[in-house]
């Protein structure tokens, strides 16, 4: 089970069993459009606040992720959920709709994996028969809570990123058909002493490259294991700086497998920056394009490290330096298990 | 950063710091300054125009044009605000939409309405000014104190 000092290896391998993903406007003009289940074309998804519309989501992707297992929404026993929100309220005012006992959980952006890590652990130890986790961010509403208002005209540098509109839900279960979890790595917190919240991924990388370091060594295993490894939103420059930290650490890894959910998502015409960021920006990816490409056998083996600066508007203007954190879930599918 | 503070950093800090720099896009500060030359320039010669219009067309002489004509660029402004244009404007003009008074108007607006779901009094009345507010607070502290140096040195040097 316990694997090392921080990786559980989850020798049940809960499945997960159904996923669902919802984006906004922006994302289906984006790269990876087809990968959602519902897209709106309205970022207030006709509801009346922005804060509204971001409990929405995670209400649709969670209900979507439902709705294609087929499984009795009375036999989900637990939800774990979190964003980017004040006391999390999009995430707990969706339980309140679903309706489902309920675990709130704040990672930043790496509340996604969190969850996930969390919820295998739980399913593995018999802890629950049908978990539901996901996480959601809201490109208006986040920026409301994190930087200016929405309309304001402050100009961005090119090292900050783009909030991701959207939402990702996994449905996980002891027994199945699916992609399965195999293990997880927790991150430690890491601060390099980097304080521009415009340029998070910058502050991120080395908390990344900490839990992919961690990850190897305790598995014992070799990069290559893995088809694909996934970071969470470095973006641009996150994703070159980690690389070259790996580097100097003495992991190298090609373009091909070594890759960042944030700049997955949108096309290179978007005025998006350095990339995208957000829960949603893990959750969108993992849960629909990467399970996608899963399932169509393009992909065998995946280690997700979803990455978040556990910052608060407060904490940056009284100049505090922002402290990161990373967590790592591997997926696999088909054969090797 | 300020040295004082790059002193507290570890060693390791400190390195990886000097990593990231190398690996961050810089800011382009020369294209930027030109672009905000050239919006900024722009904006002030609608207000020209605009100024123009009013001592021309109407009862106004130079120094009371000043009023309706700031009043106008806020107008547009707002509406620009409104329709969700001017924030895409300044991302490519900088300080260029930022400091002539449209900016301004910008700042108050967007807050206004951003706040706006949690309604008129707490919502768009505490809100409207969230940015605003130090521009104005040291707008007529900074006129205070240039006040007082210019009457003390009429005072004093009889000039």
């Amino acid at each position: 089970m316990l694997r090392g000092h921080r990786t559980w290896e989850f020798e049940n391998k809960p499945v997960i069993i159904s996923s669902a993903t919802v984006g906004g406007p922006f994302e289906a003009n984006g790269k990876i459009a087809d990968d959602f289940d519902l897209l709106h074309e309205d970022l207030w998804l006709g509801q009346d606040s922005y804060e509204k519309a971001h409990q929405v989501l995670l209400e649709q992707a969670c209900e979507r992720a439902i709705e294609k297992s087929g499984v009795p929404k009375d036999n989900i026993q637990f939800l774990i959920a979190g964003d980017l929100i004040n006391q999390i309220t999009p995430s707990s005012f969706a339980s309140r709709t679903l309706s489902f006992p309920y675990l709130g959980i704040f990672g930043a952006c790496s509340t996604s994996m969190e969850g996930l890590a969390l919820g295998a652990f739980i399913v593995n130890g018999h802890g629950a028969k049908y978990l539901l986790t996901g996480t959601a961010s809201h490109n208006a509403a986040v920026e409301k809570q994190f930087r200016y208002p929405t309309e304001y005209g402050g100009q961005k540098p090119p090292t900050a990123q783009w909030t991701v509109t959207g939402s990702g839900a996994a449905l996980l279960c002891g027994e199945g058909m699916g992609p399965r979890v195999t293990s997880a790595t927790i991150g430690r917190v890491i601060d390099m002493g980097m304080s521009d919240p415009f340029n998070m991924g910058g502050a991120m990388a080395p908390a990344a490259v900490d839990t992919l370091e961690a990850h190897f060594k305790e598995r014992q295993i070799d990069p290559s294991y893995y088809d694909l490894i996934v970071t969470g939103d470095l973006g641009k420059i996150g994703h070159d700086v980690s690389k070259e930290l790996l580097k100097k650490h003495g992991i190298e890894l090609s373009e091909e497998i070594y890759q960042d959910c944030g700049l997955m998502l949108y096309t290179d015409d978007q005025p998006v920056l350095s990339g995208a960021s957000g829960c949603a920006s893990s959750a969108t990816v993992v849960y629909g394009h990467l399970l996608n490409r899963m399932k169509a056998g393009e992909l065998k083996r995946i280690l997700v490290v979803a990455t978040g600066a556990l910052l608060s508007p407060i904490t940056f203007q009284q100049n505090e330096t922002i402290p990161c954190i990373a967590h790592a879930v591997s997926i696999e599918y088909g054969g090797g298990y | 950063m300020s040295s004082n503070k790059k002193k507290k950093l570890t060693p390791v800090q400190q390195q990886y710091q000097q990593l990231e720099k190398n690996k961050e896009t810089k800011r382009p500060v020369l294209a930027n300054s030109i672009k905000a030359f050239l919006i900024g320039g722009f904006i002030c010669l609608i207000g020209q125009t605009i100024q123009t219009a009013y001592i021309y067309y109407f009862d106004f002489n130079e120094q009371t044009a000043g009023n309706p004509t700031v009043a106008t660029l806020i107008f547009i402004s707002m509406l620009l605000t409104g329709f969700g244009v001017y924030d895409r404007i300044a991302q490519f003009a900088g300080a260029g939409s930022a400091v002539p008074v449209t900016g301004f108007g910008n700042a108050v607006i967007s807050a206004a309405i951003e706040h706006r779901s949690e309604g008129f009094v707490l919502g768009v009345g505490g809100n409207m000014f969230k940015l605003a507010g130090s521009v104005i607070l040291f707008g007529v502290f900074s006129a205070f104190v240039i006040a007082l140096i210019k009457s003390i040195l009429i005072q004093w040097g009889g000039f």
